[in-house]
């Protein structure tokens, strides 16, 4: 109960000054609507597809795992900025429930990236893509779990570096081979047997063919279940290692 | 209110190959007073801060114990944090948001419902003379309104001890004139205050009780005044053109003395014996004299007998 009123607490205060600040909604949609544009009328060939809505069918998730992984995984900036200014300190000193202090700022993380995916999937409509209701709501649970896994991740790495001059280099480290090797922008159909072997030990690729099952029509695929498990599970270990950030020393 | 024993901590940074252990503080015993303000002088480095933050759950002390408003720090510290309030050095305020808004979060924590924590930042905005600014953002603050902002939000919860680490440091002497009169105030409102400061006149002026810590080390303890009586004897400062005062010390060096920029100061049984004595000594070396006063001893006397440092020049 204490958990889920420190939690709302925070997480309205994060929510007010996100919207107080709107920019960050025309940046976060103008960069994959131009992926839209732009790139995937170069895919129907490459992936050998007939139509323009199949291959969105194969891109959308695709670009929407995408904003998932790196939307979370640069959200520990701001936090450096909070514990700059002594904000993270002044609450460690209240009873707030320090679990809360993470949940509050990962959701509020997880409403923009959803806010993002629903602007796009409107936009991905006016191409011919068509995905029922139910799928699409499946699907972005799977991506409210990316995001909320992703960001704290950054947020417990945040807390443990202190300064972005860390924080860049290592979150840039670990998002460049999991997007390389996830088939996120590509599927891994046609890529070399090794390379297969290589991104089925890659969490992100198991999300990415779940939902992009989803968004085939395919809800019976085992790689829906599948990815949504293993999401959900790193989601739980990696809030619980950050929880643990905000309830140790920081400064 | 507040009683430790033996608090320590060392912290271990890197520094490249080899590790350094910095020992920040080595064993303090306090005892605080219920409803006094208690103050903590000491240099740069000295372990207040360090000190403050063991107080306040923030770290983890390495060794010995600590009871705070009756609860005790290492078992139950939720309830440490439910009767104390902590203001840091460098603040705690967020640029984009406004006083009202960080006073109204910051009751909420404490638990209560919206409603009182907004009736609540009402008070303490009056209280603080902020309710002018209270809807604006805290980044178009002044030093010493923002300053105030930190207090408000440390005591918002009326706390039955609230720490205040280097609260008038940045502010010029009329903000810091103006804190001090908050200060009494909370005083008065019965709250035990805990600053800590390396201003001299602040320690003096504003504390019933002080510690000087130096080094990690709880060096004196005492009412400012039972301190420097326990120096006992009197302070000559003779001034001095800049280019006279090594001469000046030659002459003099059967004193006890320290020397400054343009002044020695001596330490003396009786200064109107020694006075006499002095101007002597150095007319015989042909030393030209500026002024020379008689005083007390000051705090900073306190700090230079138990340490052999001026606390203005570390
Ligand atoms: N997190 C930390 N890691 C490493 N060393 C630290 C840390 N915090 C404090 N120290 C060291 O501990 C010593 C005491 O620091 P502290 O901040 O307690 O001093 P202070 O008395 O508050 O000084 P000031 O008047 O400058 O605020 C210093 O040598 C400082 O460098
Ligand atoms: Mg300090």
């Amino acid at each position: 109960m204490k958990l889920l009123r420190d939690t709302s607490l925070i997480f309205n205060r994060q929510m007010q000054f996100l919207l107080r600040n709107p920019v960050w909604i025309l940046v976060g949609v103008f960069q994959p609507v131009m992926y839209l544009l732009l790139f995937a009328p170069l895919l129907k060939p490459a992936l050998q597809v007939r139509t323009d809505a199949e291959a969105y069918e194969i891109f959308v998730p695709g670009l929407l795992v995408l904003l998932a992984i790196f939307g979370g995984l640069f959200q520990g900036f701001g936090l450096i900025a909070e514990l700059r200014a002594g904000v993270i300190e002044r609450s460690r000193v209240t009873p707030i429930s320090r679990l809360a202090l993470l949940l509050g700022r990962s959701l509020r993380d997880v409403v923009s990236l959803i806010a993002q995916a629903v602007i796009i999937t409107l936009l991905a409509l006016a191409f011919d893509l068509r995905v029922f209701l139910g799928n699409l709501l499946l699907a972005y649970l799977m991506l409210a779990l990316i995001s909320l896994m992703t960001s704290a991740v950054s947020y417990g790495v945040a807390l443990a570096v202190k300064s972005e001059d860390a924080l860049a280099p290592l979150m840039n480290t670990v998002a460049q081979p999991v997007l390389l090797l996830s088939g996120i922008l590509l599927p891994l159909t046609y890529a070399p047997g090794w390379l297969q072997g290589v991104a089925d030990w890659n969490p992100f690729s198991w999300a990415v063919n779940g939902t992009r099952a989803l968004f085939r029509g395919d809800l019976g695929a085992p790689a829906v279940w599948q990815g949504l498990v293993i999401m959900a599970v790193l989601a739980v270990l990696a809030v619980a290692w950050a929880g643990r950030g905000f309830a140790k020393s920081v400064r | 209110m507040i009683e430790t024993r033996g608090l320590r901590k060392s912290f271990t940074s890197r520094q490249g190959r080899d590790k350094k252990t910095v020992e920040a503080v080595r064993g303090v015993d306090l005892d605080v007073a219920e409803g006094e303000i208690f103050g903590f002088l000491g240099p740069n480095g000295a372990g207040k801060t360090t000190t403050l933050r063991m107080l306040a759950t923030l770290i983890e002390p390495d060794d010995g114990t600590a009871t705070i408003a009756g609860a005790d720090l290492r078992a139950d510290p939720g309830e440490v944090r439910r009767r104390i309030g902590y203001v840091a050095q460098g603040g705690s305020t967020w640029d984009d948001s406004t006083a009202r808004e960080e006073l109204v979060l910051e009751a909420r924590l404490y638990g209560v419902s919206k409603a009182e924590a907004q009736r609540q930042a009402v008070r303490v905005l009056e209280g603080f003379q902020l309710s002018e600014y209270a809807d604006r953002k805290c980044k178009t603050y002044s030093g010493g309104q923002r300053r105030r902002v930190d207090i408000a939000l440390g005591i918002i919860h009326e706390p039955k001890v609230v720490f205040l680490d280097e609260p008038t440091t940045g502010l010029d002497p009329q903000s810091r004139a103006h804190m001090w009169d908050e200060i009494r105030r909370l005083r008065a409102e019965g709250m035990t205050v805990f600053i800590t400061t390396h201003y001299l006149d602040e320690a003096d002026a504003l504390c019933d009780r002080i510690s000087i810590m130096d080094n990690g080390e709880i060096v004196a303890s005492g009412t400012p005044a039972d301190l420097k009586r326990e120096i006992s004897g009197d302070v000559v400062r003779v001034g001095l053109p800049v280019d006279a005062v090594t001469a000046a010390a030659e002459a003099l060096k059967n004193y006890k003395l320290e020397t400054y920029e343009d002044n020695v100061r001596l330490y003396v049984e009786d200064g109107a014996v020694s006075i006499p004595q002095i101007l002597r000594a150095l007319d015989a070396a042909d030393v030209p004299l500026g002024t020379i006063e008689l005083h007390r001893p000051s705090l900073d006397d306190v700090f230079l007998t138990k340490t052999g440092r001026s606390l203005r020049e570390s």
